[in-house]
């Protein structure tokens, strides 16, 4: 019977359409996270991305300066980015869409960080345990810039923060995370080495620069002297004779840079995803406002020097040239034109970290939010600052502090007529006026003052108490669940 | 592909023995004359009555209609002419003439003269014929909320997107265009919003799962229906959001070469255009706002400085659209067949041939009854569309320019920038190149086979393959004022982008369904099947540099240099799979008590091994209470059904692997100065992850009277979702900011939507010259936000913004309507600074002339704990009205839809301090007692542009859609021309909008159900004039 032949055929074809349960069993084109670090590539190639987020510290950097007396938000009005304005104000609250920017991605490079760090121990290959050092080096960079910032923060230590761990993880105290901090940094200062045969990776120096750093911060003043003397004398680094060639796109990773965070203008970005970009975000927001002209290129117009930080340069200083760029001047010099913008400017840029032209742009992308300056997070300057500053201030040695505060002086005026010959509190006051005038425009002068216990002086509308921490961003209290306390006063 | 082969292997088996096949069909013809003669022999006075059957709208003889002898099987069917016959039948025998979409009639045989019955057509009959998923119902026996489209509205409105007859024809439906632009795509949401990632409803073409109803030629469709309730649990997980069944025209039995052509063109304009402020007004505005702010005047002479340039006349410009549609369609004995073949041309209102829309399809379908048992149907189509789109939607938008930019700039001077934020929007139209390149081919192939009397199986193999091509090209431009060089808008390097993505599905069904009568009254359907879907697919992007000559001409990756691979080297693939297996039984009593139930068990792919695994139940049930005895002598009413449903669905709509963490992100860092690509996890893993369910409930009736000139259908339904799918922005400690990543889809918690739905419709047909009907339908719909899972207390909008730098306006919270807005109410305007003094204000930048917020606490402070709801983009309640009237040879039609109670943030305003306003600015405060709704103009700080109450408007609006008079000519004429049909006709759309909104267009949204309603600088719907006509013979 033909008939019941097709209904055989109807039936297998049903009974073979059902399929097992297997069938939605779907393996994922890309790798499984869980499934990975099974070679030294794997490792390498992780690495590379917990690298990345460090070209999303441009924020920090461009922050550190506008909180501080150094710059003001200016930009194209008074609400041009609301909460840069709030923070050059010192009126910031919790609502802070750059506060949050922060919080965000430095815990992004976190998470990149401790994914490498929970599979430490997967895979050995020669030479794991400098990318180890690498990796903590950078989870040490991340979490200074998130205490710096914030102070207690939560703290993750090899192992990624997965959805759900947010509603339980409290606020680690300061200075747990510094301790934790402390030990990346020696982990990495002693395993790796003071030169690398690739530029932008981590060294030696780096670690023991911003190990340093980070016992500064804490007051922590023999423990720091030890190791930035250790790196004074050890490190390869020294000081670049000519200053004003030290921010040239051509005079990159130059002998001064003790650890520079990489940008390219391979690949762009849109505002809506700064973090995404691969150049240097800060440069074209801190550009002059439609600027014509030899040399620079135009940017946003924010971040502008104050008359009073111009006013700290002494005459003869000629650091004012290479950190200040004096627009009226230079338009009368050059012929260039530009747009004074009507919020607050000062008619000072911040020559250091602004757009110029290159032949090597390659313009991808939104330009302006792609420029390929690096930023020199820790010169051997500021080594040298450093190391005085400890020696004065934990009573080791002035002669030591003046000499490294001298050889910055040194080249800053071309002769040793200017050398400073204080000692005790007067020798301090001349170390945290050398490190304003050397490092204007870096991001360092806002936490400066906040660890010497200045910036209420310093700063207009700063309360003691209250500004020496930004508030935790409002919304991140509320996404994980309402448990964290808010930072005094806000 | 073991199913492809199996079906083409059955279809091939059969083939071979059609001989065989043949031979059966005569022993089963002689069978039935057999029977036939015994039952004639009974009788006594037999005659043969002829006849011919006849539509009466065209007076055309109708083939294959059935005329059978009342309450037997005997019967016969008419042929190619409308002829029939039946021998030897008794007299006073009664014969019904039935034909599917006509009222049947009863003819009472009394001699054997030639009959010649008329049948009347019926759009609205009671036993037309519904598809209700993997099985049809009448009308009638119907227990779900189903609402039906038919293509004579779609015939009427002549939408160049499918979406646009939907909206406001069917209650509880509503249709959100993203955009005004040709070719942009629509939302829609049925009855409320329910799920966040992914909103759409479930729409099958045929069978076939479509994703983007633009490929869709609206000339194709035969009738469009909805699932609204409970009952669209047939598609279990897929169902949360409704499901809308799309039929498409096919050609009937015995049915000679019939052909339509359609054909129409017109132009299209903008409804409205802003006021802005003239040349003298906007430079006294500005020296205003520096000047407040202690700035020098940027305009210290305005004299002279006149009107200026409205930029909006630069940009708007009247378009035109033209659409070209034929479809033939016919049938022999045991086949039928379809061909169309359309073409639609559509410029943009701004940018014309830059924002162009383009549609070509042309499908065939085909259908075969091998044996009178064993049937085939099968189809395909082939859609090329090509849209090519200008920056739309906010910042750096062509429109945003155009409202931005200064009046005082003249269209053809030297100048043409603003500051460097804002460009000349004509120079930017010029240097745009987008193109979107479409080729989707579908096709799907059903069989089905009656066997052992009641049994019917069926297998169905449906597919879409579709290659999407966008090229993007932005050649070298300087937008500068005398060749500045600035980075933000200007191009140094020209540069290519081309992206090829692939996207293939399918879906096979099987099913079985066995039917049967028992008793005479208990009447069963049982429907057992299975059923498995695909999708995968791929995208692949590159970007290179210097084309030649600048030129769109050379503009493709292979003339380019520095050729980069956009997506690095990871995988861009995706494979989401779903197996189900589902029962559905089906029992009514005398046809009066009717009562449905289905269980559904979907396995998906989305979701981690646990949760991966889903039963959905539903049921319903319905009451004709128009046939019970003590209804029926009733002279008012002519039906009333009763019906009720309640049932789970389900929600998978996520996309692939999110349970778990893959390395699909973004990581690339220098050294030594070039860029080493590294790897990094993508979105964020939740392992927990588990399907939304959705409970709805429903009850309704459906009731005719006096004599069906009145037709209502009523509706309440109350839907609850639980674990409300979506990927809202999360702690930002979990990293999902890092380049690559994304937010984790989470079960966010518990939303309500419940509303009230009510059609009425009036046909009356005064005379054979004269018919008119109307039909209203009103839903209401309240949606609240019932839980937020997790302990966070309101989870914020994931892709929207106010102003730049400001904390999301629209969030989810408990006790919320979905996507509310959420921001400062405001009381006034600050008059003086005593008044600011003795109040709670934000901050120092508060200063006489500044909006007034309102410290919703009382703690004597303002800040985030005083911002509150203030305002939500839902609407209470929709409306459409249909109206038509027929007298003698003209046709007229009118539709207007209205939407009451949804609000609209006003966001296309920017904040600089020289671009140019709408003259709601000439109302603001200049001092003392000049305003108290608008805040004073500076440049300096202000709290003004902080999301507040000003910025949030009614949206509510009646919009008349759609206007149109035809004329079709004589029946007599058309017979002696040789056609069936001739109507011309004019129409307009889109032609007035009553609204208070201030901005271009009150249904501007993205259609985001966390963060609609904000108006970003809305392409507006254009409104439209057509001239057309209708060819069918």
């Amino acid at each position: 019977m033909k008939n019941l032949k097709i209904t055989y055929i109807f039936i297998a074809l049903f009974v073979m359409a059902s399929c097992s349960d297997d069938f939605v069993d779907v393996e994922p084109f890309n790798e499984n996270s869980e499934d990975f670090f099974n070679s030294e590539e794997d490792y390498q190639r992780a690495l590379v991305s917990a690298y990345d987020m460090l070209q999303s510290t441009y924020l920090s950097v461009m922050l550190g300066e506008i909180a501080s007396d150094n710059t003001l938000a200016n930009g194209e009005n008074a609400n041009d980015v609301p909460g840069i304005q709030e923070i050059d104000d010192m009126i910031h609250t919790p609502i802070n869409q750059q506060l949050g920017d922060i919080w965000r991605w430095m815990y992004a490079g976190v998470n990149r960080a401790n994914y490498i760090m929970e599979f430490k121990d997967k895979t050995d290959f020669p030479g794991k345990e400098s990318v180890l050092a690498q990796t903590r080096f950078l989870r040490a960079y991340y979490y200074f810039e998130l205490v710096k910032w914030f102070g207690d923060v939560p703290l993750a230590v090899d192992t990624r923060l997965q959805f759900g761990d947010q509603f339980s993880i409290p606020r680690t105290p300061k200075a747990d995370i510094y301790a934790q901090i402390e030990q990346d940094l020696i982990y990495a200062a002693d395993i790796l080495t003071y030169t690398q045969t690739e530029s932008g990776r981590v060294t030696k120096g780096a670690a023991q620069a911003l190990l340093g750093k980070v016992y500064l911060y804490q007051d922590k003043f023999l423990e720091a002297g030890v190791v930035l003397e250790d790196l004074i004398g050890n490190g390869p680094y020294q000081l670049l004779t000519d200053y004003s060639t030290m921010f040239e796109l051509d005079n990159e990773n130059n002998i001064e840079s003790v650890f520079e965070v990489q940008y390219t203008d391979e690949r762009g970005a849109g505002f809506g995803c700064l973090q995404c970009s691969n150049g240097n975000v800060a440069v074209g927001f801190n550009g002059i406002r439609s600027y014509n002209g030899p040399i620079f290129e135009s940017g946003f117009s924010f971040n502008v020097p104050t008359q009073d930080v111009v006013d700290e340069f002494e005459v003869g200083d000629n650091r004012l040239e290479t950190a200040i760029l004096d627009i009226v001047a230079w338009a009368e010099e050059t012929g260039a034109t530009y747009v004074l913008s009507e919020n607050e400017p000062t008619g000072y840029f911040n020559r250091k970290y602004i757009s110029r032209k290159s032949e090597l742009d390659s313009n991808t992308g939104d330009a302006n939010l792609t420029n390929p300056n690096n930023y020199r997070a820790i010169r051997f300057a500021d080594v040298l600052l450093m190391a005085a500053e400890a020696l004065n201030r934990g009573g080791v040695s002035d002669s030591r502090a003046q000499t490294y505060l001298n050889r910055v002086r040194e080249r800053a005026f071309g002769n040793a007529d200017n050398n400073v010959s204080a000692t005790g509190g007067s020798l301090t006051d001349a170390i945290y006026h050398e490190r304003r005038v050397e490092l204007v425009g870096e991001g360092h002068r806002f936490f400066d003052l906040v660890r010497t216990g200045t910036a209420a002086s310093k700063i207009d509308g700063f309360e003691i108490g209250k500004h020496e921490l930004f508030p935790i961003p409002l919304i991140e209290i509320q996404l994980a669940g309402n448990q964290w306390e808010q930072n005094p006063e806000y | 592909m073991f199913i492809v082969w199996l079906v083409l292997l059955l279809v091939y088996r059969v083939f071979c023995n059609f001989e065989r096949t043949k031979q059966l069909i005569m022993k089963l013809k002689f069978l039935t004359l057999f029977a036939f003669v015994i039952t004639l022999t009974c009788f006594g006075q037999n005659v043969d009555v002829t006849g011919v059957i006849t539509e009466a709208s065209s007076g055309q003889p109708l083939p294959g209609v059935n005329v059978i002898i009342k309450n037997t099987s005997t019967g016969t069917a008419t042929d190619f002419d409308g002829n029939f016959t039946l021998n030897d039948v008794p007299i006073n025998t009664v014969i019904v003439v039935s034909y599917l979409g006509f009222l049947s009639k009863e003819v009472t045989i009394k001699n054997s003269e030639r009959l010649t019955i008329v049948l009347e057509e019926d759009t609205e009959s009671l036993n037309e014929v519904v598809i209700i998923g993997y099985g049809t119902q009448t009308k009638k026996e119907i227990t779900g909320a189903v609402a039906v489209v038919s293509s004579e509205i779609i015939e009427t409105l002549k939408p160049t997107r499918i979406e646009q007859a939907l909206q406001g024809q069917v209650a509880g439906v509503n249709i959100v265009s993203n955009s005004g632009s040709p070719g942009a795509p629509s939302t829609i949401s049925i009855r409320g919003i329910s799920t966040n990632g992914d909103n759409q409803p479930l729409i099958l073409v045929d069978g076939t799962v479509v994703e983007d109803l633009s490929v869709i030629n609206p000339n194709d469709i035969e009738t469009i229906n909805i699932l609204k309730d409970a009952t669209a649990g047939i598609y279990g997980v897929r169902a949360a959001n409704g499901v809308i069944l799309i039929t498409t025209k096919s050609g009937r039995k015995n049915m000679p070469l019939s052909v339509e052509y359609n054909v129409y063109g017109g132009v299209q304009e903008t409804t409205r255009k802003l006021p802005m402020l003239n040349s003298t007004e906007y430079a006294l505005l500005l020296n205003e706002a520096f000047a407040a702010n202690g700035d020098s005047l940027p305009y210290p002479n305005v004299s002279g400085l006149g009107q200026g340039t409205d930029w909006q006349d630069q940009v708007f410009e009247s378009a035109p659209i033209f659409s070209n549609a034929i479809t033939l369609k016919g049938g022999g004995e045991k086949s039928t067949y379809v061909f169309g073949s359309s073409i639609l041309d559509q410029d943009g209102i701004v940018g014309g041939s830059k924002a162009k829309f383009t549609r070509l399809t042309k499908r065939l379908g085909y259908s075969l009854d091998f044996l009178e048992n064993f049937k085939l149907n099968t189809g395909i189509t082939w859609t090329h569309t090509v849209r090519r789109t200008l920056p739309e939607t906010g910042i750096g938008s062509v429109l945003f320019n155009a409202l931005n930019m200064a009046p005082t700039i003249g269209p053809g001077g030297a100048a043409d920038n603003l500051g460097f934020e804002v460009v000349n929007p004509i120079k930017q139209i010029n240097n745009t190149y987008n193109r979107g390149l479409v080729d989707k081919i579908n096709g799907n192939i059903n069989l089905s086979y009656n066997f052992l009397d009641y049994f019917t199986a069926q297998a169905s193999y449906q597919f879409n393959f579709s290659t999407v091509k966008n090229n993007t090209f932005q050649p070298i431009v300087d937008y500068g004022l005398q060749g500045t060089v600035d980075k933000v808008f200007d191009i140094q390097r020209n540069r290519v982008v081309d992206e090829d993505n692939y996207f293939r599905d399918y879906t096979f069904d099987a099913f079985i369904t066995y039917k049967r009568t028992f008793n005479e009254n208990h009447n069963i359907d049982v429907l057992l099947a299975t059923s498995v879907f695909k999708t995968a697919g791929s995208f692949n992007a590159f970007e290179g540099f210097d084309i030649e000559d600048n030129y769109i001409g050379n503009a493709n990756i292979e003339g380019a240099t520095e050729v980069r691979n956009l997506n690095d080297d990871r995988s861009t693939k995706f494979d989401s799979r779903l197996l189900s297996y589902f029962t559905r039984l089906q029992y009514n009593y005398k046809g009066k008590y009717l009562l449905s139930a289905v269980i559904r068990r979907d396995a998906s792919s989305n979701f981690g091994p646990d949760n991966r695994f889903g039963y959905f139940p539903s049921v319903s049930a319905g009451w004709i209470a128009s046939d019970e005895s003590f209804l029926a002598d009733n002279s008012f009413l002519d039906f009333l059904k009763f019906r009720g449903s309640y049932g789970i669905v389900g929600n998978d709509r996520i996309g692939s692997n999110r349970f778990v963490s893959v390395l699909d992100g973004q990581g690339i860092y220098p050294f030594n100065g070039s860029d080493v690509i590294g790897i990094a996890a993508g979105a964020l893993a939740n392992p927990g992850i588990k399907w939304e369910t959705q409970k709805t409930f429903d009850i309704g009736l459906d009731m005719r009277f006096f004599d069906n000139k009145f037709d209502v259908t009523m509706d309440y339904y109350n839907r609850r979702t639980e674990d409300l799918l979506i990927a809202p922005p999360v702690s930002g400690i979990l990293g999902a900011s890092a380049p690559g990543s994304l937010s984790p889809f989470v079960n966010a918690g518990i939303i309500e939507n419940k509303g009230f739905e009510f059609t009425i419709g009036y046909t009356e047909q005064f005379n054979d010259n004269f018919r008119f009907s109307v039909k209203y339908n009103v839903a209401t719909l309240d949606n609240n936000v019932v839980q937020v899972n997790d302990g966070v207390e309101r989870i914020p909008c994931p892709n929207c913004g106010f102003g730049i730098g400001q904390d999301p306006p629209a969030y989810m919270e408990a006790g919320q309507p979905i996507g509310y807005f959420r921001g400062f109410r405001t009381s006034g305007i600050f008059q003086n600074q005593a008044q600011i003094d003795s109040s709670p204000i934000l901050n120092d930048n508060t200063q006489p002339g500044d909006l007034i917020f309102v410290d919703i606490n009382n703690d004597g402070v303002i800040d985030d704990n005083d911002r509150t709801n203030i305002g939500d983009p839902i609407p209470n309640a929709t409306m459409g009205l249909n109206l038509t009237l027929d007298y003698k040879n003209f046709d007229f039609g009118a539709y207007a839809f209205a939407s009451v109670g949804n609000d609209i943030v006003r966001n296309y305003e920017r904040t600089l301090s020289r671009t140019n306003r709408t003259t709601q600015f000439l109302n603001r405060w200049t001092g003392e007692g000049t305003s108290n709704s608008f805040p004073r103009v500076t440049t300096g700080a202000n709290n003004n542009i902080l999301f507040s109450d000003f910025y949030v408007e009614d949206g509510s609006f009646i919009r008349l859609q759609n206007v149109q008079l035809g004329y079709s000519i004589a029946q007599e004429t058309a017979e002696k021309w040789g056609i069936k049909k001739l109507r011309i006709y004019v129409s307009a759309s889109n032609l007035v909008t009553l609204t208070e909104y201030s901005g271009y267009d009150p249904t501007a949204s993205t259609g985001e159900p966390i963060g609609g309603g904000i108006d970003y600088g809305f392409y507006p719907n254009p409104r439209t004039y057509l001239v057309g006509m209708n060819l069918n013979f």
